[in-house]
């Protein structure tokens, strides 16, 4: 199931010529499509294609006990499940490495970003907090389920409502949504992903190129600012390749910041 | 049956909420589809048949149908925590059970067919908007099968028989409360699941069977014209 050597080397040939299968440059992304309020139950929620890849995020709240190292903020917690009707690669079980480390890049994107004001989400310090559940499922796996999902995070987090919260008996009236959204920042955060495939650097990968990547680098940035990184697989690269990912990415941020702008209006 | 009983959404006793059915929804699988009834929306994918591990579950006779029902974390009002719970590993054989009966598993000794169930929104009859997914998936995979099966919940409320129960009516309080009944019936008539909450004579039971019937001759029709126009030919 996985991609063979035969397609791998005639991927890698096509990209070292600047060409791809589907007839896309290097950088450049599948179509784009968010939809946003897709499920009635959640307090947010987005459905996000990145061509054939799809991806569900939702957007739960709870009350509960802040951490104590901030007893005046209020917690984010991020799973994401590989769900196995969306590959056939996926199994059923406790989640796995890929699906723990989408939801671990996809958290940190986003707090380190301070995208959410945390300290808006403070009922009574030290004892009630709002806590954000961003909860992301694979519906289709056609490569780079890691952008999908930072795009759907954002989207469902703008999307969203606080719940209802009865502070009388500290109840919190699930279903019942209040008009406040969640307390954002203005800047959206946007998660990038460059793999490196033979000697090329490329964006938004189908199934069969993320398979023959060799490397990749998540950058979480917005505006031109970068605040969460990670590099994944195992080969090692350059210095000038890593600062050609940086400007790659600074470039494409801005272009993909401008493309989903119209679904954020 | 009392004629002036109100549902709370305005609907006839037999009448079913709207349905929608769409078929090839998830591209990767080798056959899928999405089926709701008003708010409870379910997609299902199949993939197989194929090689069944581990070995050691294989059956020589025949194949092996494989079910899982899995709900979103939020697909309900009250965050479910992700992962299998007690719950959907029964709805999970419950819906092998309605579909197996149907599916000429025989012709695939030692193999495996997946079918992966997913309420993406729920607002009750989930298991039925699953079993009515899985089959139609299965359907469009092109696992051979004998008849199709359709599945509708039959409530009873009071002392009320409805068709097609929504969660407000799940949980009803008044009088003798709520009873539910999952039914899964082939288009030929044949019965091929059926589950009771509640309490019900033996009398009003035989009504509800015949109220679902009728109700999954609906069903059918619904997923019959979806398979006819699947949303994309290639895989």
């Amino acid at each position: 199931m996985m991609t063979s050597n035969l397609t791998g080397e005639r991927i890698k040939k096509y990209l070292s010529e600047g060409k791809r299968f589907d007839n896309r440059k290097l950088e450049e992304f599948r179509e784009i499509s968010i939809e946003t309020g897709v499920s009635k139950n959640a307090e947010g929620s987005a459905r996000v294609k990145l061509g054939k890849t799809e991806v569900l995020v939702g957007i739960k709240m709870n009350v509960s006990e802040p951490y104590s190292d901030s007893p005046d903020k209020g917690n984010m917690m991020v799973t994401a499940e590989l769900l196995p009707l969306s590959s056939p690669r996926f199994e059923n079980g406790p989640p796995k490495f890929p699906a723990i480390e989408l939801g671990r890049v996809i958290d940190r994107g986003i707090r380190e970003s301070k995208f959410i004001d945390f300290e808006k989400l403070c009922i009574k310090k030290g004892e009630k907090v709002w806590t954000v559940f961003i909860d992301i499922y694979s519906i289709n796996d056609d490569g780079n389920l890691l952008d999908a999902a930072g795009l759907g995070a954002i989207a469902a987090l703008k999307n969203a409502k606080i719940p209802k919260y009865d502070e009388k008996n500290e109840k919190v009236l699930f279903g019942e949504l209040s008009k406040d959204s969640i307390p954002l920042a203005k800047e959206i955060p946007i998660s990038l992903t460059i793999h490196k495939v033979g000697d090329s650097l490329i964006v938004d990968p189908t199934r069969e190129e993320e398979d023959i990547s060799e490397t990749r680098v998540t950058i979480g940035s917005s505006n031109g600012v970068i605040s969460s990184m990670q590099k994944g697989n195992s080969k090692s690269l350059s210095v000038e390749e890593m600062s050609k990912i940086l400007d790659l990415t600074e470039k494409i941020e801005k272009e993909i910041s401008k493309k989903i702008e119209r679904f954020f209006k | 049956m009392t004629k002036e009983f109100k549902r709370p959404d305005g609907r006839k006793v037999d009448e079913l909420r709207e349905m929608k059915a769409k078929v090839g929804v998830v591209p990767n699988a080798d056959g899928s589809a999405m089926f709701s009834f008003g708010d409870t929306v379910a997609i299902a994918a199949v993939y197989g048949p194929k090689e069944h591990h581990p070995r050691n579950q294989r059956n020589p006779e025949e194949g092996t149908l494989r079910c899982t029902y899995n709900m979103l974390s939020f697909s309900v009002t009250d965050r479910i925590r992700p992962g299998p719970s007690r719950r959907s590993t029964e709805i999970s054989k419950i819906t092998e059970w309605a579909l197996e009966p149907v599916v000429m598993i025989e012709k695939y000794p030692n193999m495996v067919i997946d079918v992966h169930v997913n309420i993406l929104q729920a607002n009750a009859s989930t298991r039925c908007a699953g079993i009515n997914a899985a089959a139609m998936a299965l359907a469009h995979a092109g696992i051979p099968m004998k008849d199709i099966v359709s599945s509708v919940s039959i409530g009873k409320l009071d002392k009320q028989l409805v068709v097609d129960v929504n969660k407000y009516e799940e949980d009803w309080e008044e009088g003798e409360g709520a009873t539910d009944i999952p039914i899964t019936f082939t288009n030929s008539g044949e019965l091929t699941h059926i589950q009771l909450d509640g309490k019900i004579t033996s009398k009003q039971l035989k009504e509800a069977i015949e109220l679902a019937r009728e109700a999954t001759k609906k069903i059918y029709e619904v997923q019959k014209e979806a398979l006819k126009n699947p949303l994309r030919e290639e895989k």
